[in-house]
């Protein structure tokens, strides 16, 4: 009874932190940048001109949307707390950093899971994306939101208080991300080299389970591919809670 | 009841001691202030008490709960108004005591309850709904207060609380912990400004170079330190030299104050026949005599610029 009160509590202060960071967030400009107009940026310079098939596109467009997206809010919240001074208020609450990472990680996960749904929807209406797999999609759209929330908040464990530093530090890692994971040439295309780098992205199983999903070939096994993306969801998360832990012995 | 029990705190940034291996327990239903100059480590001191830093070595007890070993339980207990605080500005005021409550495990209605409670008492109440980045400082920190409050914690610890407000809004605060002693609470007030915990205190710290120099209670603290008792006498516009006094028997130090002047003296009461010989020698008039006791103020910085390890009972 007491182990259900705790875990209730847990859970309940987990979804509190994750409310607080979907009216605080979602609309700051960093956000809205990185985790809308630059997904809908990169949807037009990659698709006009390329005639690139749907099977193609509309994978590789979900997983920049997935990335961008689901990373766009975790890299802001700790540094905006530090130079807002609200952070040190939470260090003195009764939760535990498994709540304030996993507060983050979930709001993460909404805004990228919602904003992800525009890409399929465009793919469903406009393209003639057919959804082959639809189970199979989602869990792959739902790990792979995960995935990619989970190290949005790893990167906000940069100890400073300015949100601009995280920021460029999440762009270092995006960008390559999505040129070394076969997101618009297909892995069968890069060469061996990109294909053994490309083993090493996340992005990588996401775009090629999408690709799976909607009716093109899959380069790497399925099962494979989400096992990877679970192996990537418990390295983020384990990296972020001791990346916060001694972010917070710096700062403080 | 012990509330707060610390046990041999350390804390080192580089090569600088904060806090240098201090130890000491908090009686339940009292205000205990910690006082300190600039840079002593009375701040660094409350993160520890409130888990913001983990320090090198030692150990924290909060109703009996090990701040490190159960923080949730200790952290429970406990109301914190930390120095660089903010509230949540894009948020309402009702909004961050809400917010507050979750995190605090209360049930929707008791928060809900409490907290209009609360804005009432620090009279932000009309101003619930609206989001606090238009707050004034005063009003920040009132909200702050009604955050700590919400809960109903056993311990308030609160660091500079007044520290920049108006009069007004200090007035309000000082009333509110006041108020919250009187229901049997425990306060921990960090602070620099001595007349602050002169007013509000049963009990002081005073450290000094990351050191406890002393805790007592301030009437202890000011009779302890006798060479800063005090005869303070006012003549009429015919007034002696300063060296003069300087010569009257158990004159310690003597200042002159306005158009009065401060004798020091251990015992104030052995300098009067030699001040009436002097008084029927030049002729004087005298206007006003009156013993003085050392004030807080002076009692610290006695202390501090003595680096005097003083322990009650040592």
């Amino acid at each position: 009874m007491s182990n259900i009160l705790t875990l209730q509590a847990t859970v309940k202060k987990t979804l509190a932190i994750s409310k607080k960071n979907t009216k605080i967030y979602y609309m700051k400009p960093p956000v809205i940048i990185f985790g809308l107009l630059f997904p809908s940026v990169m949807f037009l310079a990659f698709a006009i001109g390329r005639g690139m098939e749907p099977t193609q596109l509309t994978p590789s467009i979900l997983g920049v949307a997935v990335l961008f997206t689901a990373s766009a809010v975790g890299p802001l919240i700790s540094p905006w707390e530090r130079m807002m001074k609200t952070y040190e208020r939470m260090l003195t609450a009764p939760i535990s950093l498994w709540n304030n990472i996993m507060g983050d990680i979930i709001s993460g996960f909404l805004f990228g899971l919602l904003i992800s749904l525009a890409p399929l929807l465009v793919g469903w209406l406009f393209l003639d994306t057919t959804f082959t797999h639809l189970l199979p999609l989602t869990i792959a759209l739902l790990l792979s939101v995960f995935c990619f929330s989970a190290l949005g908040s790893l990167v906000s464990a940069l100890p400073t208080e300015m949100p601009q530093n995280v920021m460029m530090l999440a762009n270092l890692i995006r960008f390559p991300l999505v040129f070394m994971s076969g997101v618009f040439i297909p892995m069968q295309e890069l060469p061996n080299w990109a294909q053994v780098l490309a083993y090493f992205s996340p992005l990588t199983y996401a775009v090629d389970l999408f690709r799976w999903s909607m009716g093109g070939n899959n380069f790497i096994n399925i099962y494979f591919s989400y096992f990877m993306l679970l192996v990537f969801i418990f390295i983020f998360i384990i990296w972020c809670k001791a990346a916060h832990q001694k972010g917070i012995k710096i700062m403080y | 009841m012990t509330v707060i029990r610390a046990q041999n705190l350390a804390k080192t940034y580089g090569s600088v001691k904060a806090v240098d291996n201090i130890s000491f327990e908090v009686k339940g239903k009292s205000i205990f202030g910690f006082l300190g100059p600039n840079g002593a480590g009375k701040s660094t001191t409350q993160r520890i008490l409130t888990g913001v830093i983990h320090p090198d070595a030692g150990n924290v007890e909060i109703m009996g709960h090990s701040l490190f070993e159960e923080p949730i339980k200790a952290k429970q207990e406990m109301g914190v108004v930390p120095e660089q605080a903010n509230v949540y500005s894009e948020l309402t005021a009702w909004d961050n005591l809400m917010f507050i409550g979750e995190i605090y495990n209360m049930k929707r209605g008791e928060a809900e309850k409490r907290a209009a409670e609360l804005l009432k008492l620090f009279q932000l109440y009309e101003k619930r709904n609206l989001k606090t980045k238009g707050f004034s400082k005063g009003m920040k920190q009132r909200l702050l207060l009604c955050m700590a409050l919400l809960s109903d914690p056993q311990i308030l610890f609160l660091d500079e609380p007044t520290t920049g407000l108006d009069v007004e809004s200090k007035q309000v605060i000082r009333e509110i912990i006041r108020e919250f002693h009187q229901k049997g609470k425990t306060i921990f007030l960090t602070t620099h400004d001595i007349e602050e915990a002169n007013m509000l205190c049963h009990e002081i710290a005073i450290i000094n170079r990351g050191k406890i120099a002393v805790i007592d209670r301030p009437a202890n603290l000011k009779q302890s330190i006798q060479q800063l008792n005090c005869l303070e006498i006012t003549f009429d516009h015919r007034a002696p030299e300063e060296n003069e006094l300087w010569g009257l028997a158990g004159v310690e130090q003597v200042k002159k104050s306005g158009d009065s002047f401060i004798l020091y003296a251990t015992h104030p009461g052995k300098v009067i026949p030699s001040l009436g010989k002097l008084i029927e020698e030049r002729d004087l008039e005298l206007i006003s005599v009156h013993t003085q006791e050392p004030t807080l103020e002076e009692v610290f910085l006695h202390l501090i610029n003595n680096d005097e390890v003083y322990r009650k009972g040592a």
